[in-house]
């Protein structure tokens, strides 16, 4: 009974929110599969960020049937971890969430993308181990709904 | 067929967005003119004795631009006696935030004791032209005998969250090197930062 009891403590309070490396984020979302892997890279002081998750989460959704997988990339300060998991609760997201732990943007923003300048929101997506697009800002749902539907085919 | 070539064009089209392209390092630069906060207009030709500019555009909202106005004051107070004043834009469309309209530009230069321009890039031309993409972004210009050339675009220095743990002030060194007649090195850096918020 108590163990019991231990679990459902555990699971509430367990973060949802995961920090990894660049390797770690790359490995997980670079795969050699047909799932499309859409990478949205965000943070909780991003107005714009904030405003298109729901999208993403809708598409993520939407698309259940079409191996499409969401990971939201906060790039907040690692010391912020607690405030993004909060945060990721309140909102009630659901799909995978992690914060990025990777030193020095200058260090490793090239090594995302190099056309990206580093303003976020940024979207990228991944297919078969392979980079097939990215977005250096924003979306509404009727343009990721029509992008995604392209990279699925 | 064609609906097929559509679609592509269509998501092409989306997926362009902003603008690409701008000023890359050596480029030479177009003066501008913009109001300041003090209802005057600017210009680069402004400055008789000025060897450079360091030109950043930042922004009243982003949180980024609030880490570094501290630092972008130093810069202004080390490096305008040398040669390198400090010229601030704001490029945002203060539809998007009210924060970034000009009065609010008026009041924060004023709160902050801004002892540079803070302009208004109302037209979004100046950040089109130089392909600024977030707040705060930087491009140190030298001036020579003929028109301005760009010699860094990039972040000011490593470590946005805390100025006392910056290892490497690129702005600075940057500066640092053409005061010097030395070559800049890193001539280009990336950072993270809030996107410019384009007219719709």
């Amino acid at each position: 009974m108590f163990s019991m009891y231990l679990f459902i403590l555990f699971f509430f309070a367990a973060p949802q929110v995961q920090e990894v490396s660049l390797e770690q984020l790359q490995a997980n979302t670079i795969q050699n599969n047909d799932t499309l892997y859409v990478v949205n890279f965000w943070a909780t002081w991003c107005k714009p960020c904030v405003a298109e998750m729901p999208y993403l989460e809708e598409a993520q959704k939407k698309f259940a049937n079409n191996k499409v997988k969401v990971v939201f990339v906060s790039l907040n300060y690692t010391r912020e971890l607690a405030v993004v998991d909060k945060f990721v609760k309140q909102k009630k997201i659901l799909s995978t969430c992690y914060l990025l732990n990777a030193g020095t943007p200058n260090s490793w923003i090239d090594k995302v993308e190099t056309e990206w300048s580093g303003s976020i929101p940024a979207t990228l997506m991944y297919k078969n181990g392979k980079k097939i697009f990215f977005r250096e800002g924003e979306f509404t749902q009727t343009e990721l709904d029509s992008i995604i539907q392209t990279k699925i085919k | 067929m064609t609906k097929h070539l559509f679609l592509v064009i269509a998501v092409l089209f989306l997926a362009s967005f902003k603008p690409e392209g701008g000023y890359k390092v050596g480029d030479a630069v177009a003066d501008f003119k913009l109001k300041n906060v003090d209802d005057k207009m600017v210009t680069l030709s402004d400055f008789k004795d000025a060897k450079g500019y360091i030109v950043v555009f930042t922004c009243n909202h982003c949180p980024f631009s609030k880490k570094y106005e501290d630092r972008i004051i130093a810069l202004d107070k080390k490096y305008k006696p040398l040669g390198y004043p400090v010229i601030a834009i704001n490029p945002n469309d203060a539809a998007q935030h009210a924060s970034d309209d000009f009065p609010s530009m008026k009041k924060r230069a004023k709160e902050k004791g801004f002892t540079f321009p803070y302009l208004y890039d109302e037209s979004q031309a100046i950040a089109t032209a130089y392909g600024a993409r977030m707040t705060p972004h930087i491009f140190i210009l030298q001036a020579g005998v003929g028109t301005p050339v760009v010699k860094y675009i990039g972040a000011i220095d490593d470590n946005s969250d805390d100025a006392t743990a910056v290892k490497e002030k690129y702005a600075e060194n940057a500066v640092d090197a053409l005061l010097a007649n030395k070559p800049v090195s890193p001539e280009t850096t990336k950072a993270i930062g809030c996107t410019i918020k384009w007219k719709k």
